[in-house]
């Protein structure tokens, strides 16, 4: 066991999915050409004036509710002073001491069913950064970088995280499961691939038993939640090095190289942390009425968590089914629909096994393909009353996603009706006689062999047979038992 | 009176150069500034609450709808230096 202990804290920049920006009523948008979404606000003209965007205080309310944060009465804006291309006025419209969210806990599943507590310290409103591309990119040695603007401005809450977690997996897991409500809200795309979720994480270790926090690092911007788990894993061993080698931490700013492993410091100026941070003289407080947020408080959507704790206590369902499920609000409500209609662990195992398997290859989720959630029930429906054995059931399934068909119309259609017994003992007995040497060994108590049969009897029928039903009847014609 | 090694300090913060009787000069003012704190410091505020804004105004929103902005010539015709359709700067690593 290692003498010392990791002790982790994150946050997390989630940009809102409003139509418009933080502070003035240029469209969001992603991909579009460089600076077509700018106006003398988000350009920081002088004289102009910012004015707050109603639905993201709303999206933000949405989300300190969800994280059980303490909503405040009233809470004000402040400027983040500091110098940097992407960053016009020179300073960010943040917030500092007084955010829209106070204190809060989030609260994770584990795979092992154990749970994960988060103390949430803060999530506040700000505004998001330009987009600083090399102009070096396309042409080799330029000494230059290119701004565009159409992100500048974009709404962004910041959720910071009390230092309460103790392993990378740990982090990537509240991170994964943060996400899923954030999505379940409504509030943000969240991807990380695009930038519209970014996490930096604070790690520092200390022996273990001690209550006092070490020198932290921070660790910078990862684009996935994989590169993030490993770039913690990393820098925790670099500090057990330094602290083995008799040495110290130094607080800093640090890189993870996904490709070579490699950690590097970014070196920050010793005085770029000195914000001058002071209250925003053109923007008014936020003080939300307590009637709107207790409206947004019984608004809000049944919630991963608890909906993963009812899928498995009242449908019967794996933790892994449940985590699988709840990957994202359209698939819950899928699940949920058919769900209703036929057998819960049985559509679970149809949903997030054949069918998205069989739609990986189309590049279609559930909710867009021409499978209902009522044509999932109807087809567990079938399997259960022994209509169709279940590789007969798999050509059904890829019908019904070609054609949109009805399952029992497929059946028909098709003849993958499930072959009554006298039929199927009839092929038995062909293909018993047909292999004296297998059925020998059979009876020679090599019970391996069955499969042979029941491979055979598969091939006979065209997978309408059912397995079970040919293991019986060949064990009955050739051993007499 | 604030010493020279904080003026010095604020004055890169706001990455201004300084020659030493400007930094003399920006030391006073500032120190001028400084001292009206010093006067409210001095009244008895017990029960005072804080005060960030002085119009007794809250909540000012707009709804989320879009409104036209720049059309890109004219976002670019005040840029200093204009590349690929964007703000040129200096290269930033
Ligand atoms: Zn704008």
């Amino acid at each position: 066991m290692s003498a010392h202990e990791p002790v982790i804290g994150v946050e997390i920049h989630v940009q809102l999915s409003t139509r418009t920006k933080m502070f003035c009523g240029c469209e969001l948008s992603f991909g579009d050409p460089p600076n077509t979404h700018t106006c003398p606000v988000c350009l920081a003209h002088p004289g102009v004036l910012p004015v707050v965007n109603e639905e993201a205080v709303r999206r933000a309310l949405l989300i300190g509710l969800a994280l059980g944060c303490e909503i405040a009465p009233r809470s004000i804006f402040h400027r983040k002073n500091y110098f940097y291309p992407d960053l016009p006025k020179a300073y960010q419209i943040s917030q500092f001491d007084i955010p829209i969210c106070g204190r809060g806990e989030f609260r994770a599943l584990r795979e092992d069913g154990s749970e994960l507590v988060v103390g949430i310290t803060r999530a506040h409103l700000e505004e998001d950064a330009a987009k600083l591309t090399h102009a070096g990119g396309r042409r080799a040695g330029a000494a230059e970088s290119v701004v565009d603007f159409n992100r500048g401005g974009t709404p962004l809450v910041e959720i910071v995280t009390e230092p309460d977690l103790r392993s990378p997996s740990d982090v990537a897991l509240f991170l994964r499961q943060l996400r899923q409500t954030l999505l379940f809200l409504g509030v943000s795309d969240c991807s990380m691939e695009e930038g519209s979720m970014r996490a930096d994480a604070n790690v520092s270790i200390r022996p273990v038993g001690s209550q006092e926090l070490g020198t932290k690092t921070e660790l910078k911007n990862m684009n996935s939640f994989r590169f993030l788990e490993r770039g913690i894993e990393a820098e925790i061993a670099r500090q057990e090095e330094i602290v083995a080698a008799g040495g110290r931490v130094s607080q800093e700013t640090v890189h993870y190289e996904p490709d070579t492993g490699h950690i590097t410091s970014l070196r920050s100026k010793e005085e770029s942390h000195d914000y001058r941070y002071f209250p925003e003289p053109d923007l008014v407080p936020i003080a939300p009425d307590p009637a709107w947020v207790e409206e947004l408080r019984a608004g809000l959507p049944e919630l991963p968590l608890p909906l993963r704790m009812r899928m498995v206590g009242e449908m019967g369902l794996s933790a892994e089914d449940a985590e699988v499920l709840t990957e994202r609000p359209e698939l819950v409500a899928y699940f949920m629909e058919a769900a209703a209609l036929a057998d819960p662990k049985a559509c679970a195992n149809w949903i997030r096994g054949e069918l998205r398997a069989q739609l990986r290859e189309v590049g279609v989720e559930p909710w867009q393909s021409k499978v209902t959630p009522a044509h999932v029930a109807a087809l567990v429906g079938l399997l259960d009353a022994g209509t169709v054995t279940v590789p007969a059931a798999k050509e059904v399934l890829a019908e019904v996603i070609a054609s949109g068909g009805d399952p029992a119309d497929v059946v028909e259609s098709k003849g993958l009706g499930a072959m009554d017994e006298g039929d199927l003992a009839a092929i038995v007995a062909e293909i018993i006689a047909a292999n004296p040497d297998q059925a020998q060994q059979l009876r020679d108590g090599k019970d391996k062999v069955i499969g042979f049969f029941v491979g055979q009897a598969m091939k006979g029928t065209g997978g309408r047979a059912d397995p079970q039903s040919v293991q019986r009847l060949v064990r009955e014609a050739v051993r007499g038992d | 009176m604030i010493d020279d090694e904080t003026v010095r300090h604020v004055a890169r913060l706001a990455r201004l150069r300084l020659s030493p009787d400007e930094e003399q000069v920006m030391r006073e003012e500032l120190s001028g500034i400084l001292e009206h704190i010093d006067a409210i410091r001095a009244m008895d505020l017990d029960g005072v609450p804080p005060t960030t804004h002085v119009i007794a105004l809250e909540n000012v929103v707009r709804p989320d709808v879009p409104v036209p902005g720049l059309p890109r010539e004219e976002a670019l015709r005040e840029a200093a230096h204009v590349t690929d359709e964007g703000f040129g700067v200096p290269r930033m690593d």
